[in-house]
């Protein structure tokens, strides 16, 4: 009976001792997430940090681990972080380079006619249906502005 | 409805046909979607979607840009005309002076690439300058 007893407050001792232990976690993930920047979100597991989210850059990925690191409870952090692609503008061709290339892709479609004016490439005339994707996958690869097709198609 | 929104079955083609390099990009009222296709299949099936989309391609709204990726060690091209042969020039463009001929379905050997719009060929003749790039299929 004594033994079941000591068996029960031993067990109870151990919930509170485990109970005791996720608010721990709980504290944690709050303490690295005030010093985190806004988009990354902080998970705390029995002292194992994880970050998610997506930053800017490599230098922002690298400083929010540093920052959970810090964290001197934190057993290890994981940096699931992304970083967000980059969006380069996109390059249209000079006129004078244009034009030459419009001319050199054109040239197998006589009754075409293609004008280049500040980087579109305008369509007149007429061609044949089958002939249209190949006339427009040439143009396209010329990095054009724009592509204003008023061909009749036959 | 945005731009991106109209051509979403096109950029949603695109990533299930594993387009590499594939970029999305709107600017000024235009859409651009590049990227690199394994083969030449897969870039006219993209075309076949853009064309279901904007029969005609007559919106102008949407430059499409998928180039057929290229092993560095490709060493021959085959000629893709429809049917007639495929102009010889001594230099790249068609201003350039015609110095021979490539049959259809000819094999050629490339010499260099650098240029993406005009190759350096040589024919089985000895024949050498520069075709169309888009005349001929990496072999």
């Amino acid at each position: 009976m004594k033994t079941s007893k000591f068996l029960m407050s031993a067990i109870i001792a151990a919930t509170l001792f485990l109970v005791s232990c996720s608010p721990k976690d709980a504290d944690v993930q709050a303490a690295i997430q005030a010093k985190e920047a806004s988009g990354i979100t902080v998970a705390v597991a029995k002292g194992e940090v994880t970050l998610t989210g997506e930053v800017a850059d490599e230098a922002a990925k690298a400083k929010a681990e540093e920052i959970a690191k810090a964290e001197k409870v934190a057993k290890s952090v994981v940096n699931n972080l992304t970083v967000k692609p980059v969006n380069t503008p996109v390059v249209i061709a000079e006129d004078p380079i244009l034009v030459k290339n419009v001319a050199d892709a054109s040239k197998d479609f006589p009754t075409v006619k293609a004008d280049v004016k500040d980087g579109v490439v305008t369509l007149t005339g007429e061609i044949k249906k089958a002939s249209l994707i190949t006339l427009m996958q040439h143009l396209s690869a010329l990095k054009p502005k724009k592509i204003e097709n008023k061909l009749t198609v036959k | 409805m945005g731009l991106q929104d109209k051509y979403k079955a096109l950029t949603d083609a695109a990533t299930a046909a594993g387009i590499s390099d594939l970029a999305v990009r709107e600017q000024d009222g235009i859409l651009y979607v590049d990227g690199t296709a394994a083969d030449g299949a897969t870039k006219d099936n993209l075309w076949d979607v853009y064309n279901q989309i904007d029969p005609n391609f007559t919106s102008g709204d949407l430059v499409l840009n998928v180039n057929l990726s290229i092993d560095a060690a490709v060493t021959h091209a085959k000629v893709i005309t429809k049917s007639s042969n495929l102009n010889i020039r001594k230099g790249p463009g068609t201003d350039q002076p015609i110095v021979g001929k490539a049959a259809h379905d000819e094999i050629i050997t490339l010499v260099n690439r650098s240029n993406a719009l005009w190759w350096l060929v040589r024919t089985k003749d000895g024949e050498e300058g520069y075709c169309y790039a888009q005349y001929l299929e990496a072999q």
